[in-house]
């Protein structure tokens, strides 16, 4: 296999990850998202996990890499992300390289 | 993991994070016999750890010579390449160090993979006894009588004389403490990397280096008109490609700086270098580009609590030279003498990092963000300065323009006189 490109899923599907099931660390509230007018998140999560489907955010937290982005864009923007946080510990990505 | 711990245990120092800045705190305080709890939310340590990049090792000596004996090094850095890429071209100043194997100790640089450097360093710092407590969040701080006494993490309460808080560039535990406010995009750029395999024969071929020898690279130009940048290092059998953005502006043709750096790592330029690699991981990470001024908090104490590393901001972008992770080694031997000082943990702490040089030279660089900011600087520049390139290697049969003349009708293309010499004025001033 070659380099070619990639989407975010097909990245994240190489990392490693050990998903906190039912214990999301990050929550958002959609009704907020509506009103935001920019959505920085859709553009600026390095993991593409922001989703906007029939007027509505959808986000999963699965595939995050923890690195803070839409909690800094979003606080200027629309302030949907209700709630921020690290995965608990042993969770979440973990990086074989870094 | 940490056993049992009872309430009555008290640690000379607790230090949240295993990355470059804690450890560095955790290892120096060890080998001076004090009892320190290392704490990091991973499964191994260094395990949320990333970046470019690099080391510049005269950091990695002054917490102690005998690490770059062992040290997980990847290629010692001979060549210094700065690319500018245009629409179809690229020019690229390429530095190289001839005497690289004499180089000065003091001056050499090693690029890194972080999960494997942060892992064996803190490792090293458990073998001269350092606690190192791995899995474990710290959710918050115990203060009391205005004094940070230690920390929560889940049901358990563990307690230090001093906290040392090296959690990175989110640092929640710097804001608990009231040192910080939350990040603004105006204080970071958004950094994303892939680690692409490739064999090491042909990396020595592709970037001209000897055996354990590498390039660096940055990239000025191909962000889509984000202000920004990308970057390249080459490790023994893989290499470090990727970009950092700030997160200030959306971009005008509304696409995801995940798909800006995908058409990056397409880009003819990039694809020589790259060619026939293998993607093994993709990551992410905030920078504090904000230099000084922007991305340091006013004060990096309490009573009972220091900041370190990334968490207080360290970091130094130049254009050609990106510093961090030698800066959050400095910072963490800074906090380590405060707390082994036994005085006024505050005042020795920032008295260090002078005597490290740290804050004097992020001083003089305070003005820098200003120009890598620039917006034409990601706009209009990069293509600018190669067509006026392309223009001086061109022959074609025709009577050419005279040099200055075409120079001028170039650059009028893309800026005007008036906006080249503001960009020029703040510029200047800048530096």
């Amino acid at each position: 296999m070659s380099i070619r490109k990639m989407s975010a899923e097909e990245l994240l599907g190489i990392n490693k990850f050990a998903v906190d099931e039912g214990h999301a660390h990050i929550i958002i509230e959609p009704e907020a998202c509506k009103k935001c007018q920019d959505k920085p998140c859709l553009y600026f999560c390095p993991a593409c996990l922001y989703t906007l489907k029939d007027g509505e955010i959808k986000f999963d937290y699965a595939g995050c890499l923890e690195c803070g982005t839409c909690r800094i864009v979003c606080a200027q923007s629309g302030k949907g992300i209700k709630t921020w946080e690290y995965p608990r510990g042993t969770f979440g990505v973990e990086f074989r390289y870094g | 993991m940490v056993n049992k711990m009872s309430e009555e245990e008290i640690f000379d120092a607790i230090v949240i994070g295993a990355g470059p800045a804690g450890t560095a705190c955790a290892y120096k305080l060890a080998q001076k016999g004090k009892s320190v709890l290392l704490i990091d939310r991973s499964s191994n340590a260094g395990g949320k750890n990333l970046m470019g990049g690099r080391l510049y090792t005269y950091a990695l000596d002054i917490v102690d010579p005998e690490l770059r004996m062992e040290a997980k090094f990847e290629r010692k850095v001979a060549r210094e390449q700065i690319m500018v890429l245009g629409k179809d071209t690229g020019i690229t100043i390429d530095f190289e160090n001839f005497a690289v194997k004499d180089q000065a100790l003091a001056e050499q640089s090693y690029t890194i993979l972080r999960a494997g450097f942060d892992e064996w360093f803190a490792g090293k710092a458990e073998e001269i006894g350092v606690m190192l407590a791995t899995g474990i969040k710290v959710d918050d701080l115990l203060i009391k009588d205005d004094k940070v006494i230690g920390v929560i993490a889940g049901d358990d309460k563990m307690y230090a004389n001093t906290i040392v808080a090296a959690d990175g560039i989110n640092s929640f535990m710097a804001q608990k403490a009231g040192l910080r406010d939350d990040l603004k995009p105006t204080m970071v750029g958004v950094g994303v990397k892939e680690v692409i395999s490739l064999p090491a024969k042909i990396i020595q071929e592709r970037f001209q280096v000897g055996e354990n020898e590498g390039a660096a690279r940055m990239v000025i130009g191909g962000t889509d008109g984000l202000t920004g940048g990308g970057f390249l290092y080459t490790n023994k059998e893989s290499i470090s490609l990727g970009m950092v953005f700030s997160p200030e502006k959306l971009n005008q043709s509304k696409r995801s700086i995940q798909e800006i750096y995908q058409d990056f790592k397409m880009n003819p330029a990039i694809q020589k270098l790259i060619g026939d690699g293998e993607s093994l991981e993709y990551g992410a990470h905030l920078v504090p580009e904000g230099g000084w001024l922007h991305s340091v908090p006013k004060k990096l104490y309490r009573n009972g609590f220091l900041i370190v590393g990334d968490a207080a901001g360290f970091c130094i972008n130049t254009g050609t030279i990106l510093r961090g992770m030698d800066l959050a080694l400095l910072s963490g031997v800074a906090a380590a003498n405060a707390i082994l000082s036994e005085k006024e943990i505050g005042l020795v702490y920032m008295e260090e990092l002078q005597r490290l040089n740290l804050i004097q030279t992020m001083k003089l660089y305070k003005g820098w963000p200003n120009i890598i900011g620039l917006e034409r600087m990601a706009t209009v520049y990069p293509q600018l300065i190669n067509e006026i390139t392309k223009f001086m290697f061109t022959v074609d049969g025709k009577v050419p323009k005279k040099m200055p003349k075409a120079i001028m009708h170039i650059t009028r293309k893309y800026v005007t006189l008036k906006n080249l010499v503001q960009d020029a004025w703040k510029g200047g001033r800048s530096i």
